[in-house]
């Protein structure tokens, strides 16, 4: 695995676990275990825009929150600034925080109804003592401007604004400690069409002026071309397949990216009346009893007698497809 | 000429709220043939939903009402006749299924029950002869083991197997016409991709006509013959599925094709966002509702509301500019 990492990764996640114990009985005896998150590594390189994808239930959301420590991690380890937030305390976490923030999906219930959206952006500064108390007002001003709100809003509450404001007054926060990277998940999933675009442009022009990393979660595969640098699928709390975006969009190696690009419908009547579609049978397992071997052979076109027995192990394939040099990574028997 | 199957004529929907009058469906005209598809577009609060739920006579009153207009259904105006006689024709003739399988299914009764329910209700069949009409469905719908699984309830259903479950209910009284509420909003998708194509195999299987109301363009682009797009209560602009995307005739429609990005084609680094938010429906419909954020406005169109015109042959456009869009919208992207 040790090419996988980048001389200028920003964050490092190894063999990350997350797991939800499942509890039954009197005791509250652990019967089993949700394996959200099921061993993935990877990097987030400094300055770039990593597309983590994937249906619901595989895993990416609770990859994002994990990687923050937002949930405990089961193990692992996520090395960021040479420290391991996996084994980091609450104290030390804190401070760590201040360099890594979340934006979230729902910009309804992710900003508190009862406090302003001066309180809400300045909450951070406040929390991690960031400028003298004098001066974060003004910063807060500054930092509305800066996503496109008008500072003279800064004591209206959120039910004020709309779907697509919230979510700047949600990057306004996470960009308050002045933070290297952001998590952001499914940013504009609950947004409509014509505001969805305001807010990826915002975060393209953020990223390239304030040189941030992002990670982008999401399960809007066009979007996530339009917006990232590289891509990370993943199914069934495994990635599947790794690269730089136009080789996964452009030559998928693993069945599973291969069916998820070809469901995707594109704007296009005559190319989608005669498009070839993958359609996958049968819906995602429970990942509390994955199948065997690749998680993926029960719906999988390709698979054969190994999927059902040995998990595939994410290798690069890049030298097989093209003389380019970029890591393709893809975990199949059959890639 | 056959007289079409559903003519609906200059409808009229509002909501009265807290001494504020929405005015949700601004005088909505469109027909639709027997057997035929047809997409109406729109953004949440673009007034798609509300104009379906009149059709269907589901507005709740107080707050809302049907004030105007004539829904012409297989030669009979439906906001004519008695609740009596539209209960017969709602959920037999004309079904609906919806964005959420789990909220419209009764958590607490087995499918077998809610579907024999209706079956037995609307096509007078003894219980045995419903309930082996239900299996006969489920099974036409592809849900694995229906005589096993009919007696199960909704819970014990994944996202995709409930939206099947909705589907057969829908079609259990053979329609002519079904209308699909966003029915793959909620699903991934693969399985976004494996509702689509059941809905299409059943439709051209059956020989009903269907409504698909959606917010994506992209999705409806391969399924249906024509496209209505509503913006603000009103239906913008109405054309054959091909000359719509190929060339729109209102700047609504225009923006929402550039803001949506891509799989085919090179990825381009911005997207050309609608500027501005979403209309508020308080307003007098008495000028162009997207007016306040159209980069081609007039003064024009801030002061009248444009009729719904043909610019193009069966292309209806709302817009006072409609037949010079293309000219001018080719010079604003070349400056």
């Amino acid at each position: 695995m040790n090419s996988l990492v980048g001389s200028e990764a920003l964050i490092q996640v190894r063999d990350l676990k997350v797991h939800f114990p499942i509890r039954r009985g009197l005791l509250k005896r652990q019967v089993g275990a949700v394996r959200a998150v099921d061993g993935v590594s990877f990097d987030v390189r400094r300055g770039e825009t990593l597309g983590l994808v994937g249906e619901s239930g595989c895993g990416k959301s609770t990859t994002g929150l994990a990687m923050l420590r937002l949930l405990d991690v089961t193990s692992g380890s996520i090395i960021f600034k040479d420290h391991d937030l996996a084994s980091l305390d609450q104290t030390e976490l804190r401070e760590s925080r201040r360099h890594m923030q979340m934006v979230f999906q729902d910009p309804y219930s992710s900003l508190n109804p009862r406090m302003t959206v001066g309180s809400i952006i300045i909450e951070p500064l406040n929390v991690h003592k960031i400028g003298a108390p004098g001066e974060r007002r003004e910063r807060t001003q500054e930092l509305m401007k800066l996503v496109g709100l008008n500072p003279s809003f800064i004591n209206r509450y959120p039910h004020e604004f709309s779907g697509g404001q919230r979510q700047r007054i949600g990057i306004a926060r996470a960009l308050a400690t002045n933070p290297s990277l952001i998590v952001a998940d499914e940013p504009i999933s609950a947004l409509d069409v014509s505001i969805q675009a305001q807010v990826v442009n915002l975060m393209a022009d953020l990223r390239k002026d304030l040189g941030l990393t992002f990670l982008m979660i999401s399960h809007d595969l066009s979007m996530v071309r339009y917006i990232s640098d590289r891509v990370a699928v993943m199914y069934l709390g495994r990635i599947v397949e790794l690269g730089d975006r136009d080789p996964v969009f452009d030559t998928p190696r693993h069945p599973y990216t291969r069916a998820l690009l070809s469901a995707i419908p594109t704007p296009n009547p005559k190319l989608e009346r005669t498009r070839k579609r993958i359609i996958l049978q049968g819906d995602v397992p429970n990942p509390s009893n994955p199948p065997a071997g690749c998680h993926f052979h029960p719906r999988c076109p390709l698979a054969t007698s190994i999927c059902k027995e040995a998990a595939p192990l994410l290798r690069n394939l890049s030298s097989t497809v093209s003389q380019s040099d970029t890591p393709h990574f893809a975990a199949c028997h059959h890639a | 000429m056959t007289s079409p199957l559903l003519n609906v004529q200059n409808l009229v929907t509002r909501f009265y709220s807290d001494g504020a009058v929405i005015h949700a469906v601004n005088d909505v005209s469109f027909s639709l043939n027997a057997g035929e598809s047809m997409a109406i577009v729109g953004e949440s609060g673009s007034g798609k939903s509300v104009t379906v739920m009149s059709i269907m006579r589901l507005i709740r009153h107080p707050p809302g009402r049907i004030e105007g207009g004539k829904v012409f259904f297989e030669g009979q105006d439906l906001l004519a006749i008695s609740e009596d006689e539209m209960r017969k024709i709602r959920g037999n003739r004309i079904a609906m299924i919806f964005q959420d399988p789990m909220t419209s299914l009764n958590p607490v009764l087995s499918i077998g029950l809610q579907m024999t329910e209706s079956i037995q209700l609307h096509l007078g069949l003894s219980l045995k002869e419903a309930r082996e009409k239900a299996i006969k469905m489920l099974s036409l719908v592809g849900l694995p083991k229906p005589q096993e699984r009919i007696d199960d309830f909704p819970f014990q259903f994944s996202g995709g197997q409930r939206q099947r479950v909705m589907i057969a209910m829908a079609l259990s009284c053979n329609p002519t016409l079904l209308i699909a509420d966003e029915p793959t909003t909620a699903l991934d998708v693969t399985v976004q991709a494996q509702i689509i194509e059941l809905i299409q195999g059943l439709q051209q299987k059956l020989g009903m006509a269907v409504i698909w109301i959606s917010h994506n363009l992209a999705m409806v682009a391969g399924v249906v013959n024509k496209v209505a797009v509503m913006y603000g209560g009103h239906l913008v602009e109405q054309a054959p599925v091909d000359a719509l995307y190929e060339q729109p005739r209102h700047p609504y429609t225009l923006g929402l094709l550039n803001a949506i990005p891509k799989l085919e084609g090179r990825a381009q680094g911005r997207l050309v966002a609608i500027d501005g938010m979403p209309p508020d429906l308080r307003r007098e419909p008495d000028t162009c509702p997207f007016a306040p954020r159209c980069i081609y406005a007039l003064d024009k169109c801030r002061e009248a509301l444009p009729p719904l015109t043909q610019s193009a042959p069966g292309q209806l456009s709302r817009c006072w500019r409609s037949d010079e869009l293309d000219q001018i919208a080719n010079k604003v992207e070349l400056s």
